[in-house]
């Protein structure tokens, strides 16, 4: 154990690991933005009154829940090129992401849904909304300002996840950890210096998040307490 | 499917069985570490609870495929020889005890505190207390939980292809490399993981709902 840590080879590198970094967050917010598009759309056919539509979506919740990203990235990437259907590495690793996160969070609002009491549905309906107006306006807010921890939760997982888009050549942070450390042969070195990276980021995300969560629920804002 | 034989499926088939190998594998060390972290923080002294919650963010804060090749370079840098399956199975040990510990600490804490309170007015001590009144209720709570957890142990230990460990993920990655039908051959693994995850996602769903059943 009379190892010599020696941080400045991999460190001289730091402008490949900053864009790296870079590369990472903008996955994740992409992917975190679409996704979470997808997942109220989902969570909504899920809940809906259309039987079909309703078991579509569970299908998809289901297949996506219960098979490994890495698999998915590789359908994505791979399987559709050979389908005649190419797409860059970076596009890829984007559609795989929100394919992935948008069940996840179709998963979490849904249950934020189902919270909803019966009898602010049947006083929306009272008071002549319509069913969208009553979605928008009584059932969704409330909804996912409920499940908002959850869903933070979620999205800064997805950010740690986007490192597996390094096995389909998509530059992103755990990529360039991985040339590195073949270039300067100073793994452990490297990898710590990337897993603080990913520290910080996942305190960036939370951090945005909880912006969002500021200008999203006003009421939070002023009363202090959630729903 | 004509381009796919019978030595694939047997290869395939053999990943399969080191995809379950190593999840179990995962599930030993990973649940024998978590329920030290579950102990740690719920029973421990202070700098124990600080010490593990430092665990817990540290390691929920990094992700697997940095902590594999941290386990697999690392590691002989350091003068410890690892193979692929060793260094997988420590890495993902690692990374599921900071997850089930979580889960378990919340289980014990949700046990309800007028429980430690009637054991206490029983006279019993305080082993006796967490080992035949708290843990017990502890476990049946943290039962469906920790089988969901058990899908996604199954979903990570795809990862240990990047370090080169040969389980499902991998096999299909070689076979592709000599077939290059990689839809197919893709679509083939996912649901073979999916085969594998299923079952358990819908049991985990099925104890969540008698459970509740049960509390009504």
């Amino acid at each position: 154990m009379n190892y010599a840590f020696d941080f400045s080879a991999p460190l001289a590198y730091w402008p490949d690991l900053l864009a790296g970094a870079w590369t990472t967050l903008s996955l994740s917010l992409a992917s975190t933005f679409f996704g979470f598009l997808v997942g109220v759309f989902c969570a909504l056919a899920n809940t809906g009154r259309s039987r079909w539509l309703a078991r579509l979506a569970g299908v998809y919740i289901e297949v996506i829940r219960n098979t490994p990203l890495l698999v998915q990235v590789f359908i994505v990437y791979f399987g559709l090129a050979s389908l005649g259907l190419q797409v860059g590495a970076f596009t890829a690793a984007i559609v795989a992401l929100v394919v992935n996160v948008g069940a996840y969070t179709s998963e979490i609002v849904r249950a934020g849904i189902e919270s909803i009491p019966k009898s602010q549905l049947e006083a929306a309906e009272c008071m002549g909304l319509s069913r969208w107006q009553t979605l928008r306006h009584v059932v969704l807010p409330p909804a996912i300002e409920r499940v908002y921890p959850a869903l933070s939760s979620q999205y800064v997982l997805l950010m740690l996840a986007s490192s597996i888009c390094s096995q389909i050549s998509a530059e992103e942070l755990t990529a360039v950890a991985n040339r590195i450390q073949s270039d300067t042969f100073r793994s452990v070195e490297t990898y710590l210096i990337v897993a603080a990276a990913y520290l910080a980021m996942s305190l960036v995300m939370r951090g945005a998040l909880w912006l969002v969560a500021m200008v999203a629920f006003p009421r939070r804002r002023r009363l202090g307490t959630p729903l | 499917m004509g381009f796919l034989n019978a030595s694939h499926f047997q290869f395939l088939f053999n990943g399969l069985l080191w995809t379950v190998g190593l999840s179990l594998l995962a599930f030993a060390g990973g649940g024998l570490l978590g329920f030290a972290v579950a102990l740690g923080s719920s029973y421990g002294p202070r700098w124990s609870r600080l010490a593990v919650s430092l665990y817990i963010k540290l390691i929920q804060g990094t992700p697997l495929l940095v902590l594999l090749p941290l386990a697999y370079f690392g590691l002989p840098s350091l003068g410890f020889d690892v193979a692929p399956l060793t260094a997988a199975a420590l890495a993902l040990s690692i990374y599921v005890s900071a997850y089930l510990g979580e889960i378990w600490r919340g289980c014990i804490e949700s046990v309800p505190r007028t429980q430690a309170e009637a054991a206490e007015c029983l006279a019993l001590r305080w082993h006796q207390r967490v080992w035949h009144v708290i843990l017990p209720q502890a476990v049946k709570i943290a039962t469906p939980p920790t089988v969901g957890f058990m899908v996604q142990i199954v979903k990570n230990t795809s990862l240990a292809s990047a370090i080169g460990f040969v389980e499902l993920a991998r096999a299909g990655q070689i076979i592709n490399n000599s077939t290059f039908e990689p839809f197919v051959i893709f679509v083939i693994v996912a649901a073979l993981y999916f085969a594998l995850c299923y079952p358990l996602s819908v049991l985990s769903r099925r104890l969540e709902r008698s459970f509740h059943v049960a509390h009504r």
